[in-house]
């Protein structure tokens, strides 16, 4: 039957295109996957540096109003890749698929705020930190609260997931919490005195401090601190030890007092230093 | 200068960096649209076929690509099938190309019903007259069917649209990613920019998909 021929030829024809498809898809880059796409020398032989970096979180990583990428991490991304001599392009990530943007071959180091912990270096491999953060309480001027214990009996505000959560459930118990689900929310209810004092991430609260020049962040750190580091993939210790070294350098002929001073000091409040941020060993 | 939100829309390059947002958003449907409907006329017609392992072959790439939602289906050709496959792509590929095989899906079902609802007599006129299987499709059945599967495919071409805001999710930046660049960059300035920023999204996304729909909407009154 005609027909039948048709359809044979049409069936044929369906899956070579289907295959040309994923053939072209194939051919993009198909190095055998043993290698390391994303050690020094292949990074140097391609001549660019990919770095995962976020598009939404200032001043860490943001994008300013002339569409320019901006920012402490992107700043560090550049100067990494300026030591490397290669260009940089970055990807922008979230929060969420920062593990899998390194796991998939998408970018060759993330620089996107991202913390160090026991549960993340299962995952992938962290270099040296480049930042810290802890815990930070902030209160109205006129009633600052300076130490935790002022804070006995009291009325905390916190957003539920934070690290400041975490930390007033486990070590302070005699504090109470008042929980919310959005930082506007958590802000709002300090506005309307709903708790004494606030607590979050301190890098964060020096930014809204800026703006809101009627409060003060009276205690800077509580509890334990922790580090802001470069991560890459799991294994990758070409790189890993690369960046371990440019990181010293820069630490030493003071690249990081610099960036502080040009991305993060004009959105924090004066009462901040680069002591609070920087790590200086 | 007035402290007002319209603001945040105009400062610097914001509104050109917008419409280039859009502009990715738009070209990443069509080309997905083009490749889809072409694949998806194909398996379509196979779905008409006689031959049943061929036609239940079909039917579980329909159901895959209908069942799976497109968010799993956009981290699987972006993060898991590169890392098993180890086929890398820019992300706007990648989108491209799992967009296009979903279309090629839903389309696949939109060409078989269209086929089968041509009357019977046309393709007996047509086997009549001594066309082979290629010339009753191409001179018969598919003008015909043609005109049936418009309204349906506008349809899918407006969803097509609006699942690109999914797009964020593998670093795309389209217009949905950059309108969250620019409302977290005016946090402290403009608390208000959220507003404006998702209702600009909003007018962008009705300027494409509005005239779609018009467009369906008057197909449809025609055929009756």
């Amino acid at each position: 039957m005609r027909k039948k021929v048709f359809f044979r030829k049409l069936f044929l024809g369906v899956v070579a295109s289907l295959g040309l498809i994923f053939l072209l898809a194939g051919c993009g880059n198909s190095s055998s996957s043993s290698n390391n796409q994303s050690s020094v020398s292949a990074i140097k032989k391609r001549g660019v540096l990919r770095v995962a970096v976020f598009g939404d979180l200032k001043p860490y990583g943001w994008v300013n109003q002339d569409g320019k990428r901006v920012g402490y991490d992107v700043t560090l991304a550049r100067q990494l890749a300026k030591d490397l001599n290669v260009k940089v392009k970055f990807t922008q990530v979230n929060a969420n698929n920062r593990v899998d943007a390194l796991n998939s071959n998408k970018v060759d180091l993330v620089l996107a705020n991202f913390t160090v912990t026991s549960d993340r270096k299962k995952v992938v491999d962290f270099a040296e930190p480049y930042m810290k953060v802890s815990v930070g309480v902030v209160s109205p001027k006129e009633s600052r609260i300076s130490d935790v214990a002022q804070l006995k009996g009291k009325t905390v505000i916190v957003s539920k997931g934070t690290t400041a959560e975490t930390y007033f459930t486990e070590k302070q118990k005699d504090v109470n919490l008042l929980k919310f689900d959005s930082k506007t929310q958590q802000f709002n209810a300090l506005k309307n005195k709903r708790g004494v004092a606030l607590a979050d991430d301190n890098s964060y609260l020096y930014a809204w401090v800026k703006n809101h020049p009627d409060y003060s962040v009276g205690i800077k750190t509580l509890g334990p601190s922790s580090a802001i580091a470069p991560a890459v993939k799991k294994g990758n210790s070409s790189l890993l030890n690369w960046t371990n070294k440019d990181i010293k350098k820069l630490r030493q002929n003071g690249f990081f007092e610099k960036a502080y001073n040009s991305d993060l000091k004009p959105y924090f409040s004066s009462e901040v230093n680069s002591a609070d941020i920087l790590i200086n060993k | 200068m007035v402290h007002l939100g319209t603001n945040i829309l105009f400062a610097g390059n914001n509104f050109v960096r917008l419409l280039e947002g859009l502009w990715t958003t738009v070209w990443i449907a069509i080309c997905a649209l083009i490749i889809g409907l072409i694949l998806g006329t194909g398996l379509g017609i196979l779905r008409t076929s006689k031959n049943r392992p061929v036609r239940i072959l079909l039917r579980l790439y329909l159901e895959f690509f209908r069942i799976v939602p497109s968010v799993v289906l956009l981290f699987l050709f972006y993060y898991i099938l590169p890392r098993q496959l180890n086929l890398n792509l820019p992300a706007e590929q990648m989108a491209v190309l799992a967009f296009a095989l979903w279309v090629a899906a839903e389309f696949s079902d939109i060409v078989r019903g269209a086929l089968i609802s041509v009357p019977q007599h046309q393709k007996e006129s047509g086997l009549a007259l001594g066309l082979n299987g290629w010339q009753l499709f191409r001179y018969v059945l598919l003008p015909q069917a043609l005109v049936l599967e418009l309204p349906a495919t506008i349809n899918l071409a407006t969803r097509v649209v609006k699942t690109t805001s999914l797009l964020m999710l593998i670093s795309v930046m389209d217009v949905i990613n950059i309108g969250q660049q620019i409302i977290e960059a005016n946090r402290q300035t403009y608390p208000n920019g959220i507003f404006w920023i998702y209702g600009i999204i909003f007018l962008f996304y009705f300027i494409v998909d509005y005239p779609l729909s018009l467009w369906a909407r008057r197909l449809a009154a025609k055929q009756h």
